[in-house]
C-alpha cells in the first residue's frame, strides 16, 4: 500500500508541516510501511463487530452544571507570544 | 428573478444551550464578560487537560430532539474535527460526526395558510470556538485578537433537510425553530448575542429536475431579515450565472449586510479534510429509555400545542394563533391580558395591530416593552365602558408604549375622556338642533347629509370627545321627535 508523494504533501499541508523533497520521499516510504503493517487487520473477518467508540467499557461520565472560578487572565495568557488588551494577538486571518 | 429555476434551501442552525457552565469545563457561559476572563486550561486547550461532559447539555439536547420530533440515539459519542484556526485553541473542535444525539425529526411551518413539513436531518452536540476581533482597520491591520470566553460554550447544531423552496420558507423555518427552542427552554436564542446562528445552503435547479444543483453555503446571517435577503440574492446570482453559461462553484460565501451581496470566502486552501476520529478523552453516551421518558414528561407546552389551544379555546384564526405563539413571552402576554380582560379577540387584535407595529418600529421584543398585560387590560376596559373611543385608545396606547404610564392617568391628563353621559350630551344636542331649523327640515325631507351635519357640529362643540355611538343614538331620537 504505497503512499504517493502527492498524498504526503496533502497530509503535510493539513498538519502545517513544511517538508523538503528528501523528507517527502522518506516519509512516503515510512508511512507506507506503517500502513502496510496496519493493513494486516484487514485480513480479519470483522463482520458483525461494532466499531469501537472508546478503548474502555465506560460510559456516561458527567459533571454537574456548576460554575467554578476560571483561571486568572494573566495565567491563561502567560505563555502567549503576543498579548494585547487582555487578548492573544495573532497574525490576521481573512 | 428568473422563473425557470427552482430554489432549494437547507439550513444549519447553531443554538447555544442554556447552561451555567461550559460543555467540558466549569467556566461560566455568561455573555458580555471582559475578554479571556471565563477561560481555564481545559477550554484554552492546554496540553494534558481533560474534558468532562456537562450532564445538563445532554438533558437539553434530548429535550430539543423531542421537541423537534427526532429520534434520540441510544448510543452516541464525541469526535474530533481537526483544523487550524486561531480561535480554536486545541486545533480540533469536539463535535459529533457519525453518531449524532438526535436524528430524523421535523417541524411544520405555516405560510399564508399553507402548511409545509420541513425535515430535520440531525442535531449534534459540539463546543463553540473563541472569538476573533480585528484590530483597527481590517484591510490594513496585520493582527487579530483572540478572546476565548466563548470557547467551549455548548452548541447544538440543527441541520435541516433541503426542504425549503424560497427565502420566505427559510425565514418561517428559522422563526418556528426559534419559537420551539424558546418554549422548550433550551436556548435564549439571541441572534444579536450569537446564541442562535444560521448558515444557509442554497442551490437552484431547472424546474422538474430531480438532482440538486451545486450548492453554496452562506455564513454571517445575523438576523431573520439577513437570512431572507441573502437567500434571495444568492439564488438570483446563481440563476444569472447559469443563464450566462457559467457553472456554480461549491464554496462558502459570506453575507455583506451593508452592500446586500454574498461574497466568496474561498481561500487558497484545498477542500476541507477534517479527519474526524472518536475523541479518546471522552466516554461514549448511553441514553436509556427511562432518561428519555423522564425528559419527555418535563416538556412544556410547545408552540403548535399552544396555538391549537388558542384556536379551540378562543376561536382565534390560525394566523393570529401562530403570531401570538412566536415566543413564550408573547403567549404569556396574551394569556395574562385575557385573564384580566376576557375578550381574547380584542386582546389578539391589539397585539397583532398596534403592539406589533410599535415593537417592530422600536425593534424590541415584547418582554422589553413598557406596556404590561395589566395596563393593556385596563385600557381595553376604558374602551369597553365608553370612557374613551377606539380611536382615542390608539393615541393612549402609543403613549403607554413610549412612557409605560397608566392609561387612566394619560386619559385624565390629556383631557381625552369621552363624554358618554346623556345628561351633558342631550342639552347640547337640543341646542344645536334648535339653532338649525332649516337643516332639520332637510333631514325630514330625507337628506341623510343633514344628519352628518349635526354630528359634525356636536363633535366640534365637544372637541371630538363625545361618544360617537351615543351621539348617533341620541341625535336620531331627537330628530325623530321634530
Ligand atoms: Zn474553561
Amino acid at each position: 500500500m504505497a503512499l504517493t508523494i502527492k498524498e504526503v504533501e496533502h497530509v503535510a499541508l493539513l498538519a502545517r508541516l513544511e517538508l523538503d523533497d528528501f523528507e517527502k520521499e522518506l516519509f512516503a516510504q515510512q508511512l507506507s510501511s506503517i500502513l502496510e503493517y496496519v493493513d494486516k487487520l484487514n485480513e480479519l473477518d470483522t463482520d458483525g463487530v461494532e466499531p469501537l467508540a472508546h478503548i474502555l467499557p465506560i460510559y456516561n461520565i458527567f459533571r454537574k452544571d456548576e460554575v467554578k472560578p476560571s483561571s486568572s487572565r494573566e495565567e491563561i495568557l502567560a505563555n502567549a507570544p503576543l498579548v494585547e488588551i487582555g487578548q492573544y494577538k495573532v497574525p490576521k486571518i481573512m | 428573478m428568473s422563473r425557470d429555476y427552482e430554489i432549494v434551501v437547507g439550513l444549519e442552525v447553531h443554538a447555544e444551550l442554556k447552561t451555567a457552565s461550559k460543555i467540558f469545563c466549569a467556566c461560566s457561559t455568561a455573555f458580555g464578560a471582559e475578554p479571556n476572563t471565563q477561560v481555564c486550561p481545559v477550554c484554552s486547550g492546554f496540553p494534558g487537560t481533560l474534558p468532562v461532559l456537562n450532564e445538563k447539555v445532554v438533558d437539553l439536547a434530548i429535550k430539543t430532539g423531542l421537541a423537534l420530533n427526532c429520534e434520540i440515539a441510544q448510543f452516541c459519542k464525541f469526535d474530533r474535527k481537526n483544523y487550524f484556526y486561531p480561535d480554536l485553541p486545541k486545533a480540533y473542535q469536539i463535535s459529533q460526526y457519525d453518531l449524532p444525539i438526535c436524528k430524523g425529526g421535523y417541524l411544520e411551518i405555516d405560510l399564508d395558510g399553507e402548511k409545509t413539513r420541513i425535515g430535520i436531518t440531525r442535531a449534534h452536540l459540539e463546543e463553540d470556538a473563541g472569538k476573533l476581533v480585528h484590530q483597527g482597520d481590517i484591510t490594513t491591520t496585520p493582527f487579530s485578537l483572540v478572546d476565548l470566553n466563548r470557547s467551549g460554550v455548548p452548541l447544538l447544531e440543527i441541520v435541516s433537510e433541503p426542504d425549503m423552496r424560497n427565502a420566505q420558507q427559510a425565514r418561517a423555518y428559522m422563526e418556528k425553530l426559534r419559537s420551539i427552542l424558546l418554549f422548550a427552554g433550551v436556548s435564549d436564542c439571541k441572534m444579536q448575542e450569537g446564541s442562535l446562528r444560521c448558515d444557509a445552503n442554497v442551490s437552484v435547479r431547472p424546474w422538474g429536475q430531480k438532482e440538486l444543483g451545486t450548492r453554496t453555503e452562506i455564513k454571517n446571517l445575523n438576523s431573520f431579515r439577513a437570512l431572507e435577503r441573502a437567500i434571495e440574492y444568492e439564488a438570483k446570482r446563481q440563476m444569472d450565472a447559469l443563464e450566462d453559461g457559467e457553472t456554480i462553484i461549491q464554496e462558502t460565501r459570506t453575507w455583506d449586510e451593508e452592500k446586500g451581496v454574498t461574497r466568496s470566502m474561498r481561500s487558497k486552501e484545498e477542500a476541507h479534510d477534517y479527519r474526524y476520529f472518536p475523541d479518546p478523552d471522552l466516554t461514549p453516551l448511553r441514553i436509556s429509555k427511562e432518561w428519555i421518558e423522564q425528559i419527555k414528561a418535563s416538556l412544556p407546552e410547545l408552540p403548535d400545542q399552544a396555538g391549537q389551544r388558542l384556536i379551540e379555546e378562543y376561536g382565534l384564526s390560525e394566523y393570529d394563533a401562530a403570531q401570538i405563539t412566536i415566543s413564550p413571552q408573547s403567549l404569556d402576554f396574551f394569556d395574562q391580558s385575557v385573564a384580566l380582560f376576557p375578550d381574547a379577540k380584542t386582546v389578539s387584535n391589539w397585539m397583532m395591530g398596534d403592539l406589533n407595529r410599535l415593537l417592530k418600529q422600536q425593534n424590541i421584543e415584547i418582554e422589553e416593552c413598557l406596556v404590561r398585560p395589566a395596563a393593556l387590560a385596563e385600557m381595553l376596559k376604558l374602551v369597553k365602558n365608553g370612557t374613551i373611543s377606539g380611536k382615542m385608545a390608539k393615541t393612549v396606547f402609543e403613549e403607554m408604549f413610549l412612557t409605560g404610564r397608566d392609561p387612566a392617568e394619560i386619559v385624565k391628563e390629556k383631557g381625552m375622556a369621552q363624554i358618554s353621559d346623556i345628561d351633558s350630551l342631550a342639552p347640547l344636542i337640543d341646542e344645536i338642533v334648535e339653532k338649525n331649523p332649516k337643516v332639520v327640515q332637510d333631514f325630514k325631507n330625507g337628506k341623510e347629509k343633514a344628519f352628518g351635519f349635526f354630528i359634525g357640529q356636536i363633535m366640534k362643540a365637544t372637541r371630538g370627545q363625545a361618544n360617537p355611538e351615543l351621539v348617533n343614538q341620541l341625535l336620531r331620537k331627537r330628530l325623530n321627535k321634530e
